[in-house]
């Protein structure tokens, strides 16, 4: 038990922090929407920097580091209030999942891309028909035995092209980036004969290829933040599976447990950044005249919320010992976004309460522009996305405490 | 970084949880409690024996040892003895802190105390309530006006025990008439904080052991055809309980480590992890009597007695609304 660097870990935090200096001026908070070719620059900058991909395998582009360096990098970017990475989806979802199952050929076309932010990655697991329960995909993909080998798709560099293709048809939805994105993990059927899960695949789809549309959804936030991918005669080259057709639950389980396994430092950190934000509103004068933090309940409620912060990021720090002891994440990094997603909501709702009625407004006429009004109204897909709390308590009561399935 | 246990920590904890399952199953636990003195006094010698009141064991090898205590529902003065009064320990004595008094804030270290005071001559007098364990005690580490903490044997000291919730960590009111001491050499404030670390890792005991009964229970009790734990509405219940069972755990663990190490953040993370871990406690018991129905509601089924430590734990110094305004003073001036 240890909770202090190492040497080495001490030496990489501070070139860190000096190189955070001189590179990161604190994001504006005006409105604190995405911005996406600011943050485009920023993730060319950590890249060219060596701060992308620390623990990836140096073959593929990244340092090969032990996971205590990525826990490092992520509370000092945001200790700094830098902002995110552009390509979160591909070095938190894909990358992993292409690091597990893809082939030689697939790790070093696509790894170093995406390292780069040369490429961007985007997620095709949800549907209308699909949200919680994966196994409904409706998306299909077909052999394209007719066209084998008729060089119709021109071989530009993106693909293991033998001729041979899959044909999908389908309609995904909530996805995250695919405005921007150049590739897509697509879960789709390809058996529709077998058992719910047992018939589906895990397709690697370039997303400017023909027939992939991108619709923007405009969020209750007011911004298009997500997507609609509807995919018509797609033509995906057989290379492009990770694993075999029929994996692709097993594929995607990855994925998911990557997700909810390393996206915890993300979050604790994006938490410390809120709680210090609201921290520093609550010090000001409110609109109408009062401190909030004269507030004897207010003080009460921030001291809760920097509780559980703490809280969730030792855990997170078990949960990485683990990690790093067994290769898999501890069980107590089931926890995390499930409680990472209800305290970003009561934070943010706290943050609207130190506004009283003045609250109501938004934009240029709103407190600090109305980042909070976007942080509050934002912060209620967080208990949604990437597993809602329902599904999450179910896998915490199943899986971890060993209570019986509930359906 | 490395936010594990050693391997001597886990066979420790290990070897506590085999000890106490076996020396104070739960039916033994519920006997004591119902009759007097509250605790079997043999077991001393045992806790002894096993190394618990060595001097080298640092506050993570206590936390390890009252996290057990706690899932075991330990009656014994190990906490008071370990948690509180550590500084006056020999290696065997045991020990309670007597801190409180009649009619003031009963925080460790909140007010002074101005109605016990030392005499020239080294004697001790003055009137304590609320203090734990007292009547299984050898001697008091007894808080006097300015702070000083005073060692002041049993046999000097007139106990009335007061009717009490918790029956395994019984109250008593303490009177000091003239009684002979000796200098304990502590800071209050060092005290206190190794007090709140280590009521954080006994909490989590509590809590964890009230998540298994409610777990247990969600298993094997079949209602309408099907085991109640695959109903959500149980079963989500269930899982908060586990999540904070997580957050407290880490929590003490970081405690305990700001205190063995005396960093900087110790103040701030005994207020978290006391004032988190205590009501967390509380409602691991509360959830686990609704899982458990109308069974949960009796004097026969254990849950109560955690449900009354639990209780005991969060009220433990000045409660979590004081220790959170600590919190607050230091993050917002």
């Amino acid at each position: 038990m240890d909770f202090r660097d190492t040497a080495e870990e001490a030496r990489f935090r501070g070139e860190l922090r000096g190189w955070l200096a001189e590179h990161s001026p604190p994001e504006a908070v005006a409105g604190g929407r995405p911005d996406d070719e600011g943050a485009r620059a920023w993730s060319r900058r950590l890249y060219d920097a060596g701060y992308v991909g620390l623990t990836w395998p140096t073959e593929y582009g990244g340092r090969g580091l032990p996971y205590t360096y990525q826990a490092i990098l992520v509370e000092e970017l945001a200790r700094y209030g830098a902002r995110g990475h552009l390509g979160t989806i591909g070095l938190n979802m894909a990358g992993p999942t292409i690091l597990a199952w893809g082939s030689e050929e697939q790790k070093r076309r696509l790894l170093p891309p995406l390292l780069a932010g040369d490429e961007i990655w985007c997620q095709g697991f949800s549907e209308p028909g699909a949200g919680s329960d994966l196994g409904a995909v409706r998306t299909t993909a077909a052999a394209d035995s007719e066209h084998q080998g008729d060089g119709e798709h021109q071989d530009d560099g993106k693909h293991w092209d033998d001729g041979e293709h899959w044909v999908v048809n389908g309609q995904k939805v909530w996805s995250s980036y695919a405005h921007l994105a150049d590739w897509c993990i697509l879960v789709v059927r390809t058996d529709p004969a077998a058992a719910k899960h047992a018939g589906l695949s895990y397709l690697l789809v370039d997303m400017h290829a023909p027939g992939v549309d991108v619709r923007p959804l405009t969020q209750l936030t007011g911004d298009p933040e997500f997507n609609e991918i509807f995919l018509t005669d797609v033509r995906v080259p057989r290379g492009s599976m990770l694993g075999k057709p029929g994996d692709g639950w097993q594929v995607a389980m990855t994925t998911l447990l990557h997700e909810r396994g390393t996206l915890g430092f993300l979050l604790v950190a994006a938490l410390e950044r809120q709680l210090g934000l609201l921290v520093k509103l609550a010090r000001e004068t409110a609109p109408d005249g009062r401190r909030p933090a004269d507030d004897p309940l207010l003080r009460d409620a921030i001291a809760r919320e920097w509780t559980v912060l703490q809280g969730l990021r030792f855990t997170n720090y078990r949960s990485l010992t683990a990690l790093m002891r067994t290769g898999i994440p501890g069980p107590e990094g089931s926890v995390a976004k499930l409680v990472w997603s209800e305290a970003n909501q009561r934070l943010t709702a706290l943050a609207l309460s130190m506004q009283g009625l003045a609250a109501q407004l938004d934009g240029p006429d709103a407190v600090w522009d109305g980042y909070w009004q976007y942080q509050q109204l934002r912060s209620r897909g967080n208990t949604i996305e990437a597993g809602t709390s329902e599904i999450l308590r179910n896998i915490v009561a199943e899986r971890v405490v060993g209570l019986p399935r509930s359906r | 970084m490395d936010f594990a246990f050693s391997a001597e920590q886990e066979a420790l904890r290990a070897a506590a949880r085999d000890f106490l399952a076996e020396r104070v199953p739960l039916p033994k636990v519920a006997a004591l409690a119902d009759t007097d003195p509250g605790w079997d006094p043999a077991i001393w010698g045992a806790l002894v024996g096993l190394g618990w009141l060595d001097a080298d064991l640092g506050v993570l090898e206590h936390a390890v040892l009252l996290e057990e205590a706690g899932y075991a529902l330990l009656p014994a003065p190990f906490f008071a003895t370990v948690a509180l009064a550590w500084p006056a320990s020999d290696g065997r004595s045991r020990l309670t802190l007597a801190w409180a008094e009649p009619g003031l804030p009963a925080g460790l270290a909140e007010v002074d105390s101005p109605g016990t005071r030392v005499a020239g001559d080294g004697t001790v007098t003055g009137h304590k309530t609320l203090v734990p364990d007292a009547g299984w005690v050898d001697a008091f580490v007894v808080r006097c006006a300015g702070g000083a903490l005073r060692l002041v044997p049993a046999a000097a000291a007139t106990v009335r025990p007061l009717s009490t919730v918790d029956t395994t960590r019984r109250l008593a009111e303490v009177r000091f008439d003239r009684a002979p001491s000796e200098p304990v050499v502590a800071e209050l404030a060092t005290v206190r904080r190794r007090a709140l670390a280590l009521a954080a890792a006994e909490s989590v005991g509590v809590a964890r052991r009230a998540l298994d009964i409610a777990a247990e229970h969600a298993r094997s009790r079949t209602q309408f055809d099907r085991p109640i734990g695959s109903y959500q509405a149980v079963s989500h219940r269930v899982a908060d309980t586990y999540t904070a069972v997580q957050l407290a755990t880490s929590l003490a663990i970081w405690a305990a480590w700001c205190v063995t190490e005396d960093d900087p953040a110790a103040d701030q993370a005994c207020a978290a992890a006391t004032s988190y871990a205590g009501p967390a406690a509380v409602r691991a018991c509360e959830t686990a009597i609704q899982v458990l129905g109308g069974i949960g509601m009796t004097w026969e089924h254990p849950i109560h007695r955690f449900y009354k430590r639990a209780q005991w734990l969060a009220a433990f110094d000045t409660g979590g609304r004081a220790q959170r305004a600590d919190i607050a003073a230091a993050l917002l001036g």
